[in-house]
């Protein structure tokens, strides 16, 4: 991987800043003039991750493509509560169409720049992951495959949380949701096959796919930049906790994902042409139960009546995807 | 936008118009906590302040922050034996901030540099007698002269450093750079006057027309005990021995010089001897675990070759052989004598079981109090009689360069304020910063630098340096180990995180504001600040 | 220039020469000739500067036009049947947010059962769909609706359903006249969008719209197709100076003064209904033809005085409201209200069903006389309706219809579908 972390000033590139690096060292979001893509006004939950990772990637974006940059965004959180009539919040021309169909308006944004010569002005698209593995799946590979000038952004926050933290095909095993409740012998979401979007991204062969988290600013940025340096159809999926939809605490946001990625479940890796480049390695491994358990989604697996079976097998999934990915340096841990 | 669709279409950024501070349960308020390292300094450092500068290589200013309370940074670079360190919050990450090389590092860079002290304030027209030219004198005259008032220091003998010279070893303490340090301190216009003991305070003051005093005459008597000796039996005490090492006469121990002691002084006294040539053994009562020398000390002096014989006490001394007994800890940790009975070879006997006051220039002054061989002081440092302060060994306190240097500060602020009339208020402390309310995610993993050890032979025959100094590269890196605990250092995170852009960056070296318009109190910006230099307070609703 | 071609092509030519910029493409009969003249003229560098992009589905399609009109690029494609219903959705959403997409809609029936054939239940299914709906009689007039519909949708910032008729029009070789470039360009400027997507100056196009606000967007809409009553009128003369004939407008009569009974309907059904009327005509039947060629909006007013003086009209529509009757046929009524006449309704040539003169002489004589019920079924098999009807009340397994009708019709071996 190319994103060479800063080792050490006091906090190297962990921060968002630090007032020892040289400015082109900071982070996008260390910036005074930063965009500010979404502003402040807006009605997300208080902690949203959304919220915060939208900024993070579309911040990232504006600043590659010098404030030339259009958005595609799909029905959700995101769409509802930035643009509520009669105010918006967003600060850059941003269009919202249907739940499904973000890819293919972006497409069509990205034609309109093409036939009018406006090659400077870049094509966002975003969505959740109802919108991305759902709803809008046909439409996403299409511009996949047709590789079509457009970045899509999926924040992915593991189920339909506009309307009330229905299950997705991007919801985990176990997960409690509104259709996928703790009764049963088998409480929670289904252990199914998993639908893998950064996987199935790079199975249409597109020159970079990406995963990142809130909780890596500047892999994050690295990465929006990078995918922002290639034409074609470039795929970034953004793990992004929701308090209200996981149960966490609202100030938890952030350290949610950090677990995630570095209890093995959330692989942050990129990949260019199908293949898998660079992973962002485990820096202090943590055993599942420390990511499961401030989550009341996972309650029902722990307490009274557990299900330590179905927490094994959640290590098992993180397990593999650490073995998979290479996700811990060697001798580590 | 009036020619655009009707409510599909809005102008970018309107949602400025809705104010979501309205949804606050809680606020977050940024917040200076007090940092664990300079909680335990005993000189009453701003350590963390310091370091700030040192982080971004400003060395000068480091150094003028660390002035401000401590004029011996080169000597406490070498001398302290660092509480702060023991404190520091990094130790419980990987390795504490090596704050002491940092120091020194800085001490360094001053006398290379040939810093200057501030100038002082403002004549104040006030005379203050300091008496001894140790490190708690130096420091009350330091103080004192900065805040304007005119100081004389009188010193029994015939050079400055008092302890820190005629009780530290120099190949701890080079006397170049002690010298340095005081001449410093003499260059801001501090009269010191040496061989010039003060036999009667109250008469010294009348002389020379002072308005207060500052006693810190040190603790120079080396304890004796009771040791069945033959009258060829060769006795010194410590104290005695580390003093004649300053002047011409060497002191003539032998070859076979047993040390009695389990203290710093012993160790030192042990490898000063080791150093001329000779083979010392130290002679403890108790174990290494127990003995009140300092750890890393006492494996030096292994390292060095230095004996030690634990568990052990004097039974006897005669000429050229010592009978020491074994003794044996009880439950509770004593030492008991077992009978067992042992010869060694012994030139000679150092005695190293502590100092006493010589309290002499207090006799018949009215309204002191002496209890256990010190003077009593209040928490102003000063003594039953208005305007005669005390400090260093002198007073009830662990004895070390760094709690003297305090005394000495301390004792000039309270001293000021009494010369105004006045009382000093220290300003109330903050909360500690302790390690609970940091997010040491954000830290780099960076393990402590090592300070270089001069080679074993060397340190074996010669009085050089034992303990090398930081460069500036890593004195630049020990620097940035530091976690700046409690208190903002900009790392951004706050301004960063922030769902809701609730928090204004007010530019370098003015930190952040949070905008409450918009701040949903959602506490992200406090549980992701490195250094716990945010909190929430809850709302009034 | 007059040239003997398909109307598909002459379509195809006569988008073209309206320099469409990004054009959206997904097969299905019977448009499918008409992108597929585009997509080779848009490879072959004859149209140029325009994106053509085949997409996955009719919903990516509208979903493409739509970010490319709001982008400011002029934006098309064209679908039929299913096709349309797929991409629903997004059709709804285009007109919502007010994009001027023009779109061809080759009518054709909607399944189940499924069946290419063309009948006007598509478009018509969208009737309240925002977009406007002009209809087509003759390849000509498909060709000149298309360049008037690109200069009123952008007029009105609203999208627009150019309808032709499924292989009756869209596969039929005819003489067509397609107008040089020059005409095309006077006429049609290029595309100034009301609102535009652009870094230069943003906005957000795509609100959440609350109770607050809604009415008075959806009304906004309504204004829009009124304001386009106007227009149309404008446009289509506008274009007969330019282009030097009749096309377009709200709507066209045949032979209608003195008429007693006035023949209603829409697309290329017109063309037989004329012959029909100048047969009856000449044997001194009183009858005459009102052509709609403005569906949406629904030209209440031009339907009410090309009416008014006649005593009995029957629409004839190629469509069904299912469990009510005719779909044209009650906007006809709405337009007449009060002034008494006699109206009827014939629903005709459903999937294909052929629609012969016979036929509708025989309809139009039973019309004069006032011998039809309200809703007629033009030439439906009412023998193997009956049948069917029969088994389903024997039988609750009663078996698929339509494969029950064919063996009805003997046009099936039962032992085929056993």
């Amino acid at each position: 991987m190319s994103f060479q972390p800063v080792k050490f000033y006091q906090t190297g590139t962990f921060t968002v800043g630090n007032r020892l690096l040289a400015p082109d060292e900071r982070s996008e979001q260390a910036n005074p003039q930063r965009s500010n893509s979404i502003n402040s006004g807006h009605r997300a939950c208080q902690g949203c991750g959304e919220a915060l990772g939208a900024r993070y990637a579309i911040d990232a974006a504006m600043a590659e493509s010098n404030g030339q940059l259009i958005a595609v965004n799909a029905t959700g959180c995101l769409e509802v509560f930035s643009t509520p009539y009669p105010e918006s919040s967003w600060q850059l021309p941003w269009i919202h169409s249907l739940f499904g169909n973000a890819p293919a308006v972006a497409t069509g944004v990205a034609a309109a720049m093409k036939v009018k010569g406006r090659k400077e002005v870049r094509v966002v698209a975003q969505g959740g992951d109802g919108s991305t593995t759902d709803i809008g799946f046909g439409c996403l590979s299409g511009m996949f495959e047709r590789n079509d000038d457009v970045l899509y952004i999926c924040y992915d926050n593991q189920a339909y949380m506009n309307t009330g933290v229905q299950r997705s095909s991007a919801t985990p095993p176990a997960a409690r949701t509104a259709t996928t409740m703790p009764v049963g012998p088998e409480p929670g979401n289904v252990f199914g096959q998993g639908k893998n979007l950064p996987e199935i991204a790079m199975a249409h062969g597109i020159s970079y796919v990406a995963t990142a988290t809130v909780a890596d600013l500047r892999d994050l940025e690295y990465k929006v930049r990078r995918a922002m340096g290639i034409r074609g159809a470039r795929y970034i999926h953004l793990f992004v906790p929701c308090p209200l939809g996981w149960g966490t605490a609202s100030h938890d946001t952030i350290r949610m994902a950090r677990l995630a990625k570095e209890s093995g479940m959330f692989p942050v890796f990129e990949a260019e042409h199908g293949e898998v480049t660079g992973v962002l390695k485990i820096r202090h491994k943590v055993a599942i139960e420390e990511y499961l358990k401030p989550q009341k989604r996972f309650a029902h697996l722990f307490g009274k009546h557990a299900h330590p079976e179905m927490v094994e097998r959640l290590q098992a999934i993180a397990d593999r995807n650490i073995r998979k990915y290479g996700l811990l340096d060697e001798g580590s841990n | 936008m009036l020619n655009k669709p009707f409510a599909i279409t809005l102008k970018p950024g309107t949602s400025l118009a809705n104010h979501t501070g309205t949804w606050r349960t809680a606020r977050p308020v940024y917040l200076d906590r007090l940092p664990p390292c300079n909680n335990a300094c005993p000189a009453g450092e701003n350590i963390q302040g310091w370091l700030f500068h040192a982080e971004s290589g400003d060395y000068e200013q480091a150094w003028r922050v660390l002035v401000e309370n401590n004029p011996l940074p080169a000597v406490m670079g070498r001398v302290c034996y660092h509480p702060c360190e023991t404190a520091c919050n990094r130790g419980q990450l990987d390795e504490a901030v090596g704050i002491n090389s940092v120091e020194r590092f800085l001490g360094d860079e001053a006398i290379k540099r040939g810093w200057k002290f501030d100038v002082p304030a403002a004549a104040s027209g006030k005379k203050v007698l300091v008496v001894g030219a140790g490190p708690s004198g130096l420091s009350a005259a330091y103080h004192l002269a900065r805040m304007g008032h005119q100081v004389e220091i009188q010193e029994a003998g015939p050079l400055a450093g008092g302890m820190m010279r005629f009780g530290i070893p120099k190949y701890r303490l080079p006397r170049e750079v002690l010298d340095a340090e005081v001449q410093r301190i003499l260059d801001m216009g501090v009269t010191l006057k040496f061989d010039t003991k003060v036999a009667n305070i109250e008469q010294s003051m009348k002389q020379g027309g002072f308005d207060a005093a500052f006693l810190a005459v040190g603790a120079h008597i080396g304890k004796r005990t009771m040791i069945p000796a033959a009258d060829a039996a060769h006795i010194v005490d410590a104290v005695s021995v580390l003093r004649s090492m300053e002047g011409e006469d060497k002191p003539m121990l032998g070859r076979k010089v047993v040390v009695y002691g389990g203290g710093n002084t012993a160790i030192d006294v042990a490898r000063t001897v080791k150093r001329m040539g000779a083979e010392p053994i130290i002679v403890y009562r108790r174990t290494r675990e127990k003995a009140p020398a300092h750890d890393f000390e006492i494996e030096e002096a292994l390292q060095e070759g230095v004996m030690i014989k634990w568990l052990s006490t004097i039974k006897q001394a005669n000429e050229g052989e010592i009978t020491v007994e074994k003794m044996a800890l009880d439950e509770k940790g004593f030492p008991q004598p077992t009978g067992e009975f042992e010869k060694l070879e012994a030139d000679s006997v150092v005695l190293a079981l502590g100092q006493d006051v010589d309290l002499a220039l207090l006799d018949g002054v009215p309204g002191l109090e002496i209890k256990d061989g010190t003077v009593q002081v209040g928490p102003n440092m000063m003594t039953g009689h208005p305007g005669i302060f005390a400090g260093g060994d002198m007073v009830p306190s662990e004895r070390t360069v760094t709690v003297a240097v305090g005394h000495g500060k301390k004792a000039a602020r309270n001293i000021d304020a009494w010369l105004h009339g006045v009382e000093c208020k220290p300003a109330p402390k903050h909360e500690i910063a302790t390690f609970d309310k940091l997010n040491p995610w954000y830290y780099s993993d960076a393990d402590k630098t090592v300070r270089p050890m001069l080679d074993i032979i060397r340190r074996q025959t010669s009085f050089d340096e034992v303990q090398g100094g930081l460069d500036e590269t890593n004195a630049l890196f020990e620097a940035r180990r530091c976690l700046s605990c409690g208190n903002c250092f900009e790392c951004d995170n706050c301004y960063g995180v922030c769902p809701d852009n609730a928090v204004i960056k007010l530019g370098p070296g003015k930190r952040f504001q949070f905008n409450y318009d918009y701040c949903k109190g959602c506490g992200l910006c406090v549980e992701e600040c490195p250094c716990g230099a945010i909190k929430m307070v809850a709302e009034d609703i | 220039m007059l040239k003997q071609t398909e109307g598909s092509k002459a379509v195809a030519e006569a988008i073209a020469l309206c320099r469409p910029e990004v054009i959206c493409a997904y097969p299905i009969s019977p448009q499918t000739h008409i992108v597929e003249a585009l997509g080779e003229m848009v490879k072959s560098g004859e149209l140029t500067p325009c994106e053509f992009i085949n997409v996955e589905s009719e919903f990516a399609a509208m979903s493409v036009a739509i970010g490319s009109s709001a982008a400011g690029a002029r934006s098309y494609t064209a679908t039929a049947s299913q096709g349309l219903l797929f991409m629903v959705e997004a059709v709804y959403n285009a007109s919502g947010l007010g994009l001027p997409i023009v779109m061809t809609v080759a009518n054709r029936a909607i399944g189940a059962p499924i069946n290419i054939w063309n009948d006007h239940s598509d478009s018509l299914s969208q009737r309240d769909s925002g977009w406007m709906q002009l209809f087509a009689e003759t390849n000509q007039e498909a060709v000149d609706l298309h360049i008037q519909a690109f200069r009123l949708a952008e007029e009105l910032s609203m999208p627009i359903m150019v309808c032709m008729d499924g292989f009756i029009l869209t596969h039929a070789f005819e003489r067509v006249d397609i107008p040089s470039q020059e005409q095309v360009d006077a006429y049609l400027p290029p595309f100034d969008p009301r609102q535009v997507l652009d870094p230069k100056e943003p906005m957000s196009i795509g609100a959440m719209v609350g109770p607050e606000a809604f009415m008075e967007v959806k009304y906004l809409a309504h204004a829009k197709q009124m304001q386009a009553l106007e227009l149309i009128p404008q446009l289509s003369a506008e274009f007969k100076q330019t282009f030097g004939r009749d096309s377009g407008g709200l709507v066209r009569t045949y032979r209608a003064e003195d008429a007693e009974t006035m023949i209603v309907a829409m697309g290329s059904v017109l063309g037989t209904i004329k012959d029909v009327v100048d047969d009856m005509r000449e044997q001194g039947h009183k009858i005459g033809v009102l052509g709609i060629v403005s569906y949406r909006p629904f030209p209440l007013k031009e339907v009410r005085a090309a009416l008014v003086n006649c005593k009995r009209f029957l629409v004839l529509e190629k469509s069904l409201a299912v469990g009510m009757g005719g779909i044209v046929a009650t906007d006809v009524r709405m337009a007449v209200t009060g002034t008494g006449l006699k109206g009827y309704t014939a629903i005709a040539g459903l999937g294909g069903r052929t629609i012969s003169k016979a036929s509708l002489q025989n309809l139009f004589l039973q019309a004069e006389q006032e011998h039809l019920e309200p809703v007629t079924f033009v030439d439906l098999d009412w023998d193997a309706v009956n049948k069917q009807l029969e088994r389903e009340r024997l039988n609750r397994r009663s078996g698929p219809i339509a494969e029950n009708i064919l063996h009805d019709k003997g046009m099936l071996s039962a032992a085929k579908f056993g």
